[in-house]
């Protein structure tokens, strides 16, 4: 590969060519990105632009088809669907976002610090966060869930408590990878403190391959949280919310699809432009996707005295991250 | 290779203890509330001292570590108690709902290989031309549909409106899995298998992508070997490696990844038992299902990589130092 690339970079026509996908890149991150700020926007605003009262019964309209009065319908209480559909983006989308902030969060923080200090306190947080890796899909989120009883904040409890060693991992194998990297030594000669050179010079390093993680993460942590509501381990039903709207219209489907498809294809859209969003930011964090390859080595490269990664755990890590090219 | 078999199954140690602390430690999150709703479900008059005459019955007064031993201990025997609902042997339940979920899982993993390999390849093999981005767009869309709303979509298109097949899938339970209906399997092994298909088709076609960029190929096509030939002989070999562990996270994914599916679609298997359980607030039975699915899957995730060590020489020679 390296020839390949070699005689790549110095070719005129292939220079050309890869600044027009970088502007290409640069184009779709615009749009997307617009996309996903309206879509943010409209979480926010939602109770203003609701054409009607979200809650509002009107039995005489029940379960009626979309038409120019009730854009998408009305559900079984004559409630109007486009409304709730609108104000359903809130819980959403908000606590999406703060769902993977976090998870992040938590994850980088562990992780940086098992790279950061090694020995004993790697030891155990890796182990830590093997455990929580050997639940398989939701297992454990549901039972959190279950445990906890329900509700919106819940379901985002359950849903960290299985979200976060992916990014210590991720953030541990990043730290490894840096810390023998020259400039920290010459910051660190500079007079740097450790938290100096961890929030200054160690995270801007790291933030990257990271933060193209959580982009990609939006849109599936978006399609579990409302899978719990769905399973009514989250939002409660007279709540407008996408997941709990479906469950609450599932007998429904026969006689008033609508009722289902309006906020489906809200989930649709909304897992549509994060996911979208999320493989832009990935490319443009890197167009050549030679920094995957290395940032992928760097993440598996163990310390000594052990933790090896496991071929299984190596593909989890790569499987988010699976290219676009 | 002897030597990494017993250094992953001394691994294996600490997570086990790890899991079943965790998931027997989960009941202690729920604090006094597992034997309010042991007692309500028995529809006996909810006192302090109904309860705590209970959590002495069952133990609860006494020290964590000692419970956890006891639970420990039965988690062992298979013995873990009876259920707070049916009041049957937890464990026994979970044994008898397990066949159906496996067959489920096993059936959308081959679903997905038979439909995903061909397609990956292809869409890399014309890559950026029309069938590529065809299936590039479907395979995005199908990685952004919720597995609920495709089962809905599913049920809508070819149960109510073409009426094909049933809406509820299977009477499984005491008659054993001779009693499965064929054309009730069909639409939860679509559901699942088109979000994994959409993922695996991503993976397979960067893979081979990948492959193909590398000398050996050039070098193959210097040579004179045919296109076909390089992909079926070299490329094809490297997307089952690949296969192997994507696999073994999926049948671990699936086998606990399936419970809004089977609830959908009323499949009695171990994902329906356990969101009836939570819903029941049952908490033996969740703790069982909590513990023996992540056993589960540590265990194939073992197994799988054990064969991937045995497979690919590069992570015999890489991964034993």
């Amino acid at each position: 590969m390296s020839a390949a690339e070699a005689s790549r970079t110095t070719n005129p026509v292939t220079v050309r060519t890869q600044k027009v996908r970088r502007e290409h890149i640069t184009a779709r991150l615009v749009v997307f990105g617009a996309l996903a700020a309206s879509l943010l926007v409209v979480a926010v605003l939602s109770p203003l632009l609701c054409p009607c009262d979200p809650y509002a019964q009107d039995l005489s309209h029940a379960l009626e088809a979309p038409s120019a009065a009730h854009l998408a319908g009305t559900d079984r209480f004559g409630r109007d669907l486009l409304s709730r559909v609108i104000l359903g983006s809130r819980p959403s989308i908000l606590y999406t976002l703060a769902l993977v902030t976090i998870v992040a969060a938590i994850g980088v923080v562990v992780g940086v610090v098992c790279g950061w200090k090694g020995g004993k306190v790697d030891v155990v947080l890796m182990r830590t966060s093997d455990v929580f890796l050997a639940f398989p899909g939701l297992v454990f989120a549901l039972a959190v869930a279950g445990v906890l009883g329900g509700g919106m904040i819940n379901a985002v409890i359950a849903l960290a408590a299985i979200g976060w060693p992916k990014y210590a991992r991720i953030a541990r194998g990043l730290t490894l990878a840096q810390k023998s990297e020259p400039y920290l030594a010459a910051a660190r000669l500079a007079g740097c403190s450790t938290a100096q050179l961890v929030f200054f010079h160690l995270l801007p390093n790291i933030a990257g391959p990271l933060l193209v993680t959580a982009m990609l993460d939006i849109g599936t942590m978006m399609m579990e949280l409302a899978g719990l509501s769905f399973l009514g381990l989250g939002a409660k039903p007279p709540a407008a919310e996408w997941g709990s709207m479906m469950s609450e219209s599932r007998s429904l489907l026969q006689t008033a699809p609508w009722t289902i498809v309006a906020p489906g294809v809200a989930i649709f859209v909304a897992v549509m432009v994060f996911n979208l969003l999320g493989d832009t930011v990935r490319d443009y964090m890197d167009p050549s996707q030679r920094s995957r390859r290395n940032a992928s080595a760097g993440r598996n490269s163990s310390p000594k005295g052990g933790l090896p990664q496991s071929a299984a755990c190596a593909v989890r890590e790569t499987q988010e991250e699976s290219e676009e090219a | 290779m002897h030597r990494y078999v017993i250094r992953r199954l001394l691994q294996l140690v600490p997570i086990l203890l790890g899991i079943t602390l965790l998931s027997f430690g989960m009941m202690h999150l729920a604090g006094g509330d597992a034997v309010t709703a042991l007692l309500e479900n028995q529809g006996v008059a909810v006192t302090q001292d109904v309860i705590d005459a209970k959590r002495h019955e069952l133990g609860l007064d006494q020290p964590f570590l000692v419970q956890y031993l006891g639970w420990l201990k039965g988690l062992v025997t298979g013995n873990m108690g009876t259920s707070y609902v049916s009041g049957k042997d937890v464990f026994q339940t979970f044994v008898s709902k397990l066949p159906a979920t496996i067959l489920l899982t096993f059936s959308s993993v081959l679903v997905t290989v038979i439909v995903a390999v061909p397609l990956g390849i292809v869409a890399a093999t014309k890559q950026n031309r029309f069938v590529d981005y065809l299936i590039r767009v479907l395979s995005f869309v199908g990685n952004s549909l919720p597995n609920f709303f495709v089962a809905l979509l599913l049920i809508l298109v070819f149960a109510i409106t073409l009426r094909w097949l049933p809406v509820i899938s299977a009477n499984i339970g005491k008659t054993g899995v001779a009693a499965i209906s064929w054309t009730g399997l069909v639409l939860p092994t679509a559901t699942l298998a088109i979000a994994m298909t959409s993922k695996y088709i991503r993976q397979i076609r960067a893979t081979v992508l990948d492959e193909l960029e590398k000398p050996y190929v050039a070098g193959a096509r210097a040579r004179g070997v045919s296109e076909r030939r390089i992909l079926t002989k070299s490329v094809l070999k490297s997307v089952l490696i690949m296969l192997v562990t994507l696999l073994a996270l999926s049948i671990g994914d699936l086998l606990g990844g399936t419970a809004i599916v089977e609830t959908i679609f009323q499949w009695d298997g171990v994902g329906k038992l356990a969101v009836d359980a939570i819903t029941m607030r049952d908490y033996p039975m969740i703790q069982a299902y909590v513990v023996w699915m992540a056993i589960i899957y540590v265990v194939v995730n073992l197994i799988a990589d054990l064969l991937y060590h045995h497979l690919d020489p590069r992570v015999r020679l890489g991964g034993d130092d």
